[in-house]
């Protein structure tokens, strides 16, 4: 383990942790705000002898990872919103084939062309499937550099033991800021053996990867399969972190950069003595349902907030089930939120619930602005 | 008793699924020939393509992959540059690559990418029911230009070998007619060329085959044969149009 620290943008540690752990192939497009990845990927993956080759287009570059994945090795694309978008005719195959592979969206601002600055309107997209089809990416959602490097090294395993796409869902936020990080030189990397892999015959009979089932029984029993897996992973791949939770009522549900915004509301809200907690869900499929539900039971309202309107909320309000209040707060476009107004639309909950004793004993929010 | 024909070992036991008279089945064959006289069934990954011959995978005794709609190109790609010691073809037809996988098959051809194509050009897409293709000549009847294609409104046929040739990338681009014994001998030993280019560590190498659909054509097979010699190589003429 080496202990120096030094500076790194998030896009950097996607590209050192891919390498890390074992991915020898990347095809990718340009795109802002992602462009790091490629960059970084055409100098780092000769080095580590693996396989660097920028394609003609994002469409290109999930089938040449279609391509690349078949033959068993770690491979990866990366790209930002409308790219992503682009890839996902791929992605359902990728899916479909049940082959492991990762793919980084560092989402920015839409729908459309949009813009270059942060957003987390692709989350529908990145967790209830996609492109065509009944299939899941499994999707992990980084809200600092470190993660970065750290979490798509985990897609990889991900990928490999659930033979499913893994997507790391970061933002333009999370890919383009630096901080001090302390990265290992090596990790543990297990790949298991992967007899399905189209690599040539030899002392086997042919490997076929395919998606195309004309009999409706067997399709339907491939989609078993499928969901059998998702079912495994929600039971076993459920990640999030609570920061001062435990005696909050009012619990902030953020992920990505925002979660790293909302930390900063929490440490304000606090210092005006309002019990406000954060919950950050680091997957986002699986998502973290049973830790949201045991919270609503324990009588925590929620706040969720999100650069969408409100995609994620909709899974916090599928674990909540009616048992708490649910309170969206979002901003898009690229627009980020920041940590005062989060604490203004925190106060406002509290001024609603003015009724509540112990609010009282405490000035109204209106008053104290 | 002496055995003097034989199936090819690159070739499955599936009884080919394709109309009476399809050059499909033949092409099948003969790649699966070339497969063997190379001595490379072990390290020969095939990719094929969305149309009629979706299905190749089940006739091909090597290591099969089925890419998306005209991706097979890109597909190719990932697998020969993560395995550089394979043999890996691409099988595709008119409407895949000329249509809507133009953009992977000329940046596939402008890398130089060590992967043989074989494209199948029969004017049509036979397979959703004889509709336009990127190929279908100028005035030929397909079930969206019933009144034959219309250049004002339709554009021109590609030729892509032509195309092809004016980069700097590809190893070999031929275009073969197999419509009678001379084609088809023709036919082989461009496939079996295209083949051994990648064997040879050389790159990119096309064969594009002139072939028939008597089905969406509505004729004999003898008549598409007839029609191919009298109507499509006059557009698509045969020839070699790079060989490095």
């Amino acid at each position: 383990m080496t202990t120096k620290k030094i500076l790194m943008k998030g896009n950097e540690a996607v590209v050192r942790g891919a390498i890390a752990a074992g991915c020898r192939g990347f095809f990718g497009y340009p795109i802002t705000p992602q462009n790091e990845v490629p960059e970084y990927m055409s100098v780092l993956m000769p080095q580590a002898g693996g396989v660097f080759l920028q394609a003609e287009s994002e469409v290109a570059a999930i089938n040449m990872v279609y391509g690349a994945a078949s033959t068993g090795a770690r491979v990866m694309t990366s790209s930002s919103s409308p790219g992503i978008s682009l890839k996902q005719e791929g992605i359902s195959y990728i899916a479909a084939c049940e082959l492991p592979a990762v793919i980084v969206n560092v989402q920015r601002g839409g729908p459309g062309l949009g813009n270059i600055a942060p957003g987390q309107a692709d989350y529908f997209q990145a967790v209830k499937g996609g492109g065509h089809g009944d299939y899941k990416l499994l999707t992990l959602a980084p809200w600092s550099v470190s993660e970065c490097f750290y979490l798509t090294a985990l897609a990889f395993d991900l990928a490999d033991r659930y033979r499913n796409p893994a997507m790391v869902l970061s933002d333009a936020i999370v890919g383009q800021m630096i901080e001090p990080v302390e990265l290992p030189d090596k990790i543990e990397v297990n790949i298991p053996p992967k007899p399905w892999a189209t690599t040539g015959r030899k002392g086997r009979g042919k490997n076929v990867i395919n998606s195309l089932w004309i009999s409706p029984d067997q399709m339907e029993e491939v989609n078993r399969r499928l969901q059998a897996k998702y079912t495994l992973a929600m039971e076993r791949e459920v990640r999030y972190q609570e920061l001062a939770v435990e005696d909050a009522d009012l619990v902030l549900v953020a992920y990505g950069s925002v979660a790293r915004i909302c930390r900063t509301a929490v440490d304000l809200a606090r210092s005006e003595r309002l019990s406000v907690g954060l919950f950050r869900p680091i997957g986002l499929f699986p998502f973290p349902t049973l830790p949201i539900q045991w919270l609503a039971e324990c009588g925590k309202r929620f706040l969720v907030v999100e650069m969408s309107h409100g995609q994620m909320v909709e899974d916090v309000r599928l674990a909540v089930n009616g048992r708490a209040e649910v309170i969206f707060y979002g901003r898009s476009g690229g627009v980020v939120p920041t940590p005062t107004e989060i604490l203004d639309r925190i106060r406002k909950t509290y001024g609603r619930s003015a009724g509540v004793s112990h609010y009282r004993l405490n000035p109204g929010p209106e008053a104290r602005r | 008793m002496q055995k003097v024909f034989e199936k090819p070992q690159a070739l499955s036991d599936t009884p080919f699924a394709y109309c009476p008279g399809c050059l499909h089945s033949v092409v099948h064959r003969m790649i699966a020939e070339v497969i063997d006289e190379l001595g490379v069934l072990d390290r020969t990954i095939g990719i094929c393509p969305v149309g009629c011959s979706v299905f190749m995978y089940e006739y091909m005794e090597c290591d099969m992959i089925e890419a998306a709609h005209g991706r097979a190109p890109a597909v190719a790609t990932g697998v020969k540059r993560m395995l550089p010691d394979s043999v890996v073809f691409t099988y595709q037809g008119d409407g895949d690559l000329a249509s809507i996988g133009t953009a992977e098959i000329v940046h596939a051809a402008a890398r130089g990418e060590k992967i043989s194509v074989i494209f199948i050009n029969n004017g049509t897409y036979g397979m959703t029911g004889g509709q336009m293709a990127p190929t279908t000549l100028i005035g030929q009847k397909s079930s969206t230009c019933p009144g034959g294609r219309d250049a004002a409104a339709a554009g021109y046929p590609i030729r892509v070998c032509e195309m092809l040739a004016t980069l700097d990338g590809p190893s070999y681009i031929t275009r073969v007619a197999p419509v009678d014994p001379v084609g088809l001998t023709k036919t082989k030993m461009a496939i079996k060329k295209a083949f051994r280019n990648q064997v040879d560590g050389k790159g990119f190498s096309l064969v594009e085959v002139l072939s028939n659909c008597p089905t969406q054509w509505k004729m004999t097979p003898v008549e598409s044969l007839s029609w191919i010699d009298e109507n499509v190589v006059p557009y698509f003429q045969p020839g070699v149009f790079a060989d490095r």
